[in-house]
């Protein structure tokens, strides 16, 4: 029993530990992002790498997502005799909730886990700390510039998400179930609110690309530097990024739609 | 505790030596000079000044003036062998591309690499990848060179190649020299003086004359290799005979 309690107090005490590490770590990163103007070519680069390297997947899991989205919402709102809202039904889900959750999640496999190998292995290389020896700050050289790349791409890649989404559910509800086009479209545009809809989406997907960006970039600079601790670290990554998502996701959701 | 009463002059301009089996904290000891690591107690003093009571500019511009070479090299794997090399350059000065051009190819022509500026350092061997790093720790003309363990793993020509570049360096640019290595007949070669850590402490110390003669027994077990001595061959252990009895349920 005693064993147990130290067991869990010891938990409980890293993971505070790893916490205050990650915020204390937020802030270093943020207090070197001005110097960052200077140099906007850095944050290009990683723009390129982390959102542009991340389209393909965006893009095709975005039209399967809205094609699906036709396909179900058609079921269920024709027996209701409400086919029309289709695309009312799939923009709203792609715009709310959808976009931003699962290009978040997306993200957080793809360029997540990417940016965590890539600090973890520059560790473990003795990269970050030669850095350092040459007097150049690696979370101003390295880890800034890639978490304001994540922070730009996130809400981006979410937006382009809810589009391609947004024509997936067309093809398939005008293209192949026969709904019709102007009543997608013309009921779409007049029940859509862009404060409601579609700024509460764009601060979604702002706030997980922070978060998620955060994640991946912490736990490849806390990384055990060796074979195994960037593995862990790459793991510990998508699992937080999905989790720390998701729990937010419902936060925000409680906070801006929850009446 | 890694150091114990550990004190050591490194005098300028000269090779300083600092010797001792794997895992008694040399590594540690040049990352507590260039400031990466701090002590618990006691100070580190680099020209004057206590690296450990600097404020963060001051001691990023205490680093401008030191160069480190690691053991890995720790070369930007994503940078070719020319851009690591102007990777300090472009950092900390605001020399226009030609120069930095210039500079890099000199420093590049030191290490007998110029033909390789456009390798990337997947493509390296490990003696080359040391002796880049070596080209790009002196990039900035520093005061003084810290040498993590610069003769492990490599073959014996690239072996003599980083012992005559390191004493070249010292000579031809007056940079002081630190260097940490357990290989006793390259250091030897090269260093003024050398200091022979164990367990935290300084066993010994002298020219590398003057150890080779050592009547320390420590510092002769170290000097010529021997398996056995003050550094026992076994672990600590219990009794032999114990253990094994012990396995028969």
């Amino acid at each position: 029993m005693l064993t147990w309690l130290a067991h869990l107090g010891r938990a409980g005490l890293s993971f505070f530990e790893r916490l205050g590490r990650g915020h204390l770590f937020l802030l270093q990163v943020l207090a070197g992002m001005p110097g960052l103007l200077l140099r906007p070519r850095l944050v290009i680069q990683q723009i390129y790498s982390v959102g542009v390297l991340s389209l393909v997947i965006i893009v095709v899991s975005g039209l399967f997502v809205g094609m699906v989205l036709g396909l179900q919402g058609y079921n269920t709102l024709a027996d209701f005799g409400a086919a029309e809202s289709l695309g009312v039904m799939v923009a709203l889900s792609l715009v709310r909730e959808l976009g931003p959750v699962v290009a978040a999640l997306l993200f957080g496999g793809r360029a997540g886990s990417a940016l965590t190998a890539e600090i973890g292995l520059m560790k473990a290389t003795e990269q970050l700390s030669g850095m350092e020896m040459m007097a150049v700050d690696p979370l101003r050289r390295v880890i800034a510039p890639r978490f304001v790349a994540g922070f730009i791409a996130m809400p981006l890649l979410a937006a382009i998400f809810s589009a391609v989404g947004v024509i997936g559910g067309y093809f398939v509800g005008v293209g192949l179930l026969g709904v019709d086009d102007g009543a997608f479209w013309s009921q779409m545009q007049a029940r859509v609110d862009l404060y409601d809809d579609v700024m509460n989406g764009v601060i979604k997907s702002v706030a997980f690309g922070f978060v998620a960006t955060w994640i991946a970039v912490y736990e490849g600079y806390d990384a055990v530097p060796t074979a195994e601790g960037v593995s862990r670290a790459t793991t510990r990554t998508v699992v937080h990024t999905a989790l720390a998502v998701l729990g937010l996701d419902f936060v925000l959701t409680a906070l801006m739609f929850g009446e | 505790m890694i150091f114990d009463g550990v004190d050591i002059d490194i005098p300028r301009g000269k090779v300083t030596a600092i010797m001792g089996p794997s895992g008694t904290g040399k590594t540690t000891l040049l990352r507590m000079i260039g400031g990466q690591l701090r002590p618990r107690a006691g100070r580190v003093m680099v020209d004057g000044q206590d690296v450990h009571a600097l404020r963060r500019g001051e001691l990023y511009a205490l680093r401008k003036r030191m160069g480190m070479l690691f053991q890995s090299g720790a070369l930007l794997t994503d940078l070719n062998v020319y851009d690591n090399v102007a990777f300090p350059l472009r950092e900390h000065t605001e020399l226009p591309e030609s120069m930095i051009r210039d500079l890099v190819l000199m420093k590049l022509e030191a290490v007998g690499l110029r033909g390789a500026r456009d390798m990337m350092p997947s493509e390296l061997s490990g003696g080359m990848a040391r002796r880049v790093a070596l080209a790009r720790a002196i990039a900035l003309d520093p005061m003084m060179i810290m040498y993590d363990e610069p003769f492990t793993g490599l073959d014996p020509i690239s072996k003599g190649a980083v012992v005559e570049l390191i004493h070249k360096i010292n000579t031809a640019l007056g940079v002081t020299s630190i260097i940490v290595s357990h290989d006793v007949r390259e250091t030897t070669a090269i260093s003024d003086y050398i200091y022979v850590l164990s367990d935290g402490k300084v066993v010994g110390q002298g020219t590398p004359q003057a150890l080779m003669e050592s009547d320390s027994p420590w510092v002769r077990q170290f000097m010529q290799g021997l398996p056995d001595g003050p550094v026992p061959f076994h672990y600590p252990a219990s009794d032999y005979a114990a253990d094994l009895l012990a396995g028969q349920g």
